[in-house]
């Protein structure tokens, strides 16, 4: 049994000019303990899939899929009070822009005690010990102290971690990682990045890891699924997929590579939509 | 493989077709908020009634009828086709002088929105121009007129000046002031550190030229929302100074005055009260909705693209 | 906190100053001659204005003159009302409790009713609910208020009976005032039928007074709480798996009321300029009434008294609001 399983997803969202398709007809499935890269430009629907998984899109949005499982249980039955139970324990993501995404009104020691509180009914001093000892791990210094601290007294980098604390809080199954790294300094994203991944490795909990990236797909993925407006261009093991890609755009992809250009200009990935964005050659299901 | 890149002459536009398409642009938002639309038109009614009032008006506002005082409305026992809405306790047709009143509410709402409006933005164009201390001792001057709830101030200086329309509007004016004070020198010193701003003063624009052509320009947005603002906020405290006796004088029809003469017969006769109240309150409502909808049309912040 | 607390005594200072200069120059801009202004004594002969003018020290220089009153106000005299010759801060203290008490009640009831509406409209975005809840918020501060008082006059005392017109409690009850507040004092008083009749003459004026505060507040929270409802620590906390409660309740609201309180202080100011117009119509013994009755009969002293006191009350509730904004929002506290 697939760790998460999800068929034909489709995403839509209304605007005052009719429906837009963020996802269309997308399946993706992780395995227990895999990582799987979702990859692809601005746009091109990877974060809203996850988002649709978790519930976090705005009731604009239209949902539809064949299947949505995870660990077996079909989201798409369970009730709102059910989904909750999952979402934060079993199920946790974190976001691009750290700083942003935790509340500046409360310290991030309430903040991530309240995940302790509500989803494993810890008493007080075991919550304050478990949170120091979350800290510890995620490597931030002085835990105890930073329990007291507000988000905007932290840097990116912190507070990434902090989000990434309250991620593992539960031992969750599967962590879903939203473009984690883009938003901070370079120096900042390998040591993150590391964090995740030897996280990963300890614990055996499914990663997707979304990313624009493909330096982060080559150094953190088993698997690869490509996505470009909304469809799934390619699926493949990381080796194959940088080895022999099938598709056109992940070869355009590769080939835009600041490392894999040849000559004075950098290949641009709509060199090689023939000037027809919305009809890429060789299409793969 | 790749497309050619064709070189193109960029289109020449001119400053009148790109007021257009700002206008265009206004329209289409502006025209999204069917209330403001609904503000707008009824706002155009009331200047049409206020202009075309000595054409509407069935008497004059100032005619009393000794034999009719006190009348009811035409729907209620006793009313009369002669006297619409009735009349009041000395025997003046409350329609006529409703609609004589519009020219009263909305000269009012002109003439204050002018003068604050005005003054406002020459002293918050000199605050946040010059800094310094002119800035300081401009800025405390404005937080002692805030300190102040604004009908207390005018009523003071009604006080000191003498009772009167006039002196009315002058007074709602000043504490109305502070406001646009508050926002044109805000904008100012956000603007001033552009790029485009140091461009002109490097080309040689001299400060009045910079603060009037090169600034102002493009704080108008929030200044515009914030004159609805006192325009309906002037209409009403003019309304509140009159039905305290300190605004317009009776005999003058403004609506705030009918109502001070009415108070004594509210339990007699509740039209007295009921109309000239609701004047006012569809004017300013009217005024408020176009305001909201100015407010979603011209602040970047909350356009949806 | 200690160190905002201090950054806003030294602004407020010189405002304070500023304005007790304007209420110092108050009356000699009047026109007409201030002695006779000051005595309320119409015909004066040379030797009574003299004499008058030496006793209220008008020979002097104005800058001499000016710290004397200064002084008097920091040691709490204001001077004497022309009608009623009793000092003015007395009867400042005397009819402040009514004003105060009257406010509360308004802003009691614009909070309880507006920030719950205003949470709601943001929920249900583009819901009836939301457009008719706006719709009466806009509405109610379109409204003059105080032909808003005489309508529910007519309704509420003259048609259905149910309230009384004017004045802070029944005639037929008497007792001694304790604090000033008649809630408290009534009850205090133990006498039947008093705390009723105190709380069905507190009835209207409060409505009337809390309306434009009601739709401000319910307004303003309702575009504050979309505002932060889109924001990512939201997004953060629903994917804690946290109940919608708990999301908005907590996570937003916390947020939320940062802009609201503020305008909650703004409300203040607007609440005393309304409580004149209110404590008008409906003879409430207050301090706006007072001060309009002053107007009116040309006590020149009170005015001059109250237009300082009152701009003192408003500066300091202003600092309470930005002490309180400062507690609520961490990031100015550091």
């Amino acid at each position: 049994m697939a760790l998460l399983q999800i068929d034909n997803l489709t995403v839509e969202f209304e605007t005052a000019t009719g429906w837009f398709r963020a996802v269309d007809g997308v399946s993706i499935t992780v395995e227990k303990g895999e990582v799987l890269a979702i990859v692809g430009e601005s746009g091109s629907g990877k974060s809203v899939s996850m988002l649709a998984v978790m519930g976090l899109l705005p009731w604009t949005a239209k949902i539809t899929a064949d299947r949505m499982l995870f660990e077996g249980k079909d989201f798409q039955k369970l009730s709102p009070a059910d989904r909750r139970k999952l979402i934060g324990k079993d199920i946790a993501m974190i976001f691009q822009e750290p700083v942003a995404s935790l509340n500046p009104c409360f310290t991030v020691g309430f903040q991530i005690e309240e995940v302790l509180r509500i989803h494993l009914g810890l008493d007080r001093q075991a919550r304050r010990a478990r949170a120091i000892e979350l800290f510890k791990l995620v490597g931030l210094p002085d835990p105890a102290e930073r329990l007291n601290s507000f988000p905007h007294q932290m840097s990116g980098g912190q507070c990434q971690r902090v989000m990434i604390a309250i991620a593992i809080a539960c031992d969750p199954k599967l962590l879903i990682a939203d473009e984690p790294t883009t938003a901070l300094d370079v120096t900042i994203q390998k040591q993150i990045l590391d964090l995740i991944m030897d996280l990963q490795t300890r614990t055996g909990m499914g990663l997707i890891m979304i990313t624009h990236d493909m330096g982060v797909v080559a150094e953190t993925a088993d698997r690869v699924v490509v996505q470009y407006k909304g469809r799934k261009m390619e699926e493949a093991d990381v080796l194959s997929l940088f080895e022999n890609p099938q598709s056109n755009y992940t070869k355009a992809l590769l080939a835009a590579l600041p490392e894999n250009a040849t000559g004075d200009r950098l290949t641009t990935v709509s060199a090689f939509f023939d000037g027809n964005p919305d009809q890429p050659s060789g299409v793969n299901a | 493989m790749a497309d050619a890149i064709t070189a193109k002459t960029p289109e020449i536009v001119t400053t009148g077709q790109m007021r257009r398409q700002m206008l265009k642009e206004f329209w289409f938002y502006f025209s999204e908020n069917r209330g403001a639309v609904i503000g707008l038109f009824v706002f155009i009614a009331l200047v049409v009634v206020a202009v075309l009032a000595p054409v509407i008006a069935p008497h004059s506002p100032f005619e009393q009828y000794r034999d009719a005082v006190l009348r009811p409305p035409v729907w209620a026992e006793g009313g009369s086709w002669s006297f619409l809405l009735g009349t009041d306790p000395v025997g003046r047709d409350i329609l006529s002088r409703l609609i004589y009143g519009a020219q009263y509410s909305l000269f009012i709402g002109l003439f204050v929105t002018t003068l604050s409006l005005l003054g406002g933005i020459l002293v918050g164009l000199i605050a946040g121009y010059y800094r310094g201390w002119i800035d300081t001792v401009i800025m405390r001057l404005m937080d002692i007129i805030l300190a102040f709830p604004s009908l207390l101030l005018a009523l003071v200086l009604v006080a000191i000046l003498g009772p009167s329309l006039t002196n009315g509007m002058i007074a709602i004016a000043l504490t109305l002031q502070p406001h646009f004070v508050r926002l044109t020198r805000a904008a100012v010193m956000e603007e001033k550190t552009k790029d485009y701003v140091t461009a002109a003063r490097i080309a040689g624009a001299g400060p009045i030229r910079l603060m009037f052509r090169t600034i102002l320009p493009n704080c108008t947005g929030p200044l515009i929302v914030q004159a609805t603002l006192s325009f309906s906020n002037a209409i009403l405290d003019a309304a509140a100074l009159g039905f305290l006796g300190m605004g317009a004088q009776p005999p003058a029809p403004e609506w705030g005055t009918m109502l001070a003469e009415a108070r004594e017969f509210i339990l007699r006769a509740w039209w007295v009260v009921t109309f000239p109240g609701l004047a006012i309150l569809i004017t300013v409502l009217a005024i408020n909705l176009m305001g909201d909808g100015l407010r979603d049309a011209l602040d970047p912040k909350l356009k949806r693209s | 906190m200690f160190g905002l607390l201090l950054r806003r005594l030294a602004v407020l200072i010189p405002t304070f100053l500023g304005v007790s200069i304007i209420a110092f120059s108050f009356i000699r801009l009047l026109p007409g001659d201030p002695v006779m202004l000051l005595s309320g004594e119409r015909v004066m002969s040379p030797e009574r204005h003299a004499q008058i003018s030496a006793q209220l020290g008008m020979d002097r220089p104005m800058v001499i003159q000016y710290f004397d009153y200064l002084g008097g106000v920091l040691t709490g005299d204001f001077g004497s009302s022309i009608v009623s010759k009793k000092p003015i801060l007395d009867q400042f203290w005397a009819l402040f409790p009514a004003t105060v008490e009257l406010s509360i009640c308004a802003m009691i009831i614009a909070v309880a009713l507006g920030i719950p509406a205003g949470v709601i409209a943001a929920m249900k975005r583009g819901s009836i609910f939301d457009q008719g809840l706006m719709g009466i918020a806009l509405v109610g501060y379109s409204m003059p208020i105080f032909w808003w008082g005489l309508l529910l006059i007519i309704l509420f005392s003259g048609t259905l009976q149910w309230f009384p017109v004017s004045g802070r409690i029944s005639l037929m009850f008497y007792f001694p005032q304790v604090t000033g507040f008649m809630l408290i004092d009534s009850l205090l008083s133990g006498q039947k039928g008093a705390f009723s009749s105190a709380i069905s003459h507190l009835a209207l004026p409060s409505i009337v007074l809390a309306t434009i505060p009601l739709a401000v507040i319910a307004r303003q929270t309702r575009s504050a709480m979309l505002e932060v409802l889109s924001e990512d620590y939201v997004r953060t906390a629903r994917a804690k798996g946290l109940s919608p409660f708990r999301v908005v309740g907590v996570h937003a609201l916390r947020n939320a009321m940062i802009p609201v309180i503020t305008t909650i202080g703004l409300q203040i100011g607007v609440m005393l300029a309304g409580a004149i117009l209110t404590e008008t119509i409906f003879s409430w013994p207050g301090i706006g009434k007072w001060m309009v009755d002053s107007v009116f009969r040309r006590d020149y002293p009170v005015i001059q008294g109250g237009l300082l006191l009152i701009a003192a009350i408003i500066m300091t509730v202003n600092l309470i609001v930005d002490l309180m904004y400062g507690l609520i929002n961490p990031r100015i506290r550091h």
